[in-house]
């Protein structure tokens, strides 16, 4: 089974151990979980389980072949003679970012936040796919 | 291991007991807290919306149960994942003192929040003695 076959398109088998995406730091200062990559032959496609936050306090950045989705999530603010009886969910500010093995078409780059779960598609950029030669013969 | 504390924790079945369908199941992470007139119980459920979220209350265990499907991404392969997709349930002993009638639910992005309002005080009931 071609298990990554359309990532290591442009990298050799043996590199198939390392992860192909970097990270750089965990997403989890916020208590929120964490995200996976799914690769097509030209896309990617980043999704991260983000649940409770506001659509407009996500960012998400792209320079050259890496993205950095940032966000924060509110704590709940509890009223005068409320308390706690526990607390488990995390709150605060959250970055990741994450770099593919290809360059990224930032303009094309799409986002789409549903039942708390992010899905990034993040297209390779159009100069760094692979071209085809073609050869003639006579 | 730094990020330890957000791993999601997998859903303890009771003793002997084993679910039909072989999903994962994950125990969500919830606040509670309690205001004066009721009991707000707050949980993360991602990929849940209102449709797949359940919630039971039988004598005083409250059951909450989420079924996530997961996406079918045609075409895509998985290159690295961080985290499982699987249902949710988690159960809680609740006091006498909820008001079965109005407990009310939402679910938006992903978040569940449960409002058990408490129940007014059994109000004392005044016998009146009738002369014969």
């Amino acid at each position: 089974m071609e298990e990554d076959g359309s990532l290591t398109g442009d990298r050799g088998p043996s590199q198939r151990n390392e992860p192909s995406f970097c990270e750089n730091q965990p997403l989890g200062s916020a208590g929120i979980s964490s995200h996976e990559h799914l690769v097509q032959d030209h896309n990617a496609l980043v999704t991260a389980e983000l649940p409770g936050i506001d659509a407009k306090d996500l960012d998400i950045s792209v320079i050259g072949d890496a993205m950095t989705l940032s966000g924060h999530r509110e704590a709940d603010v509890l009223k005068e003679g409320e308390s706690y009886h526990r607390q488990e969910r995390g709150s605060g500010s959250f970055a990741r970012t994450v770099r593919l093995p290809f360059r990224i078409e930032a303009d094309k780059v799409s986002a789409k936040y549903e039942r708390g779960i992010l899905q990034i598609t993040l297209p390779r950029a159009e100069e760094d796919k692979p071209k085809k030669i073609q050869i003639k013969s006579k | 291991m730094a990020n330890t504390d957000v791993e999601k924790r997998e859903a303890q079945s009771p003793s002997g007991t084993e679910r039909t369908r072989s999903r994962r199941v994950y125990s969500p992470r919830v606040d509670i807290y309690e205001a004066k007139d009721a009991i707000m119980l707050v949980a993360d459920m991602p990929g849940v919306d209102e449709k797949t979220v359940d919630i039971t209350l039988e004598k005083n265990v409250l059951t909450i149960t989420g079924a996530v499907e997961p996406d079918a991404l045609e075409g895509y392969q998985l290159a690295y994942n961080e985290y499982g997709t699987g249902d949710y349930q988690r159960s809680f002993t609740v006091s006498d003192e909820i008001d079965r009638d109005r407990i009310m639910a939402t679910v938006k992005n992903g978040v569940l929040r449960l409002t058990l309002p408490k129940s007014e005080k059994v109000k004392a009931k005044k016998i009146t003695v009738r002369a014969e």
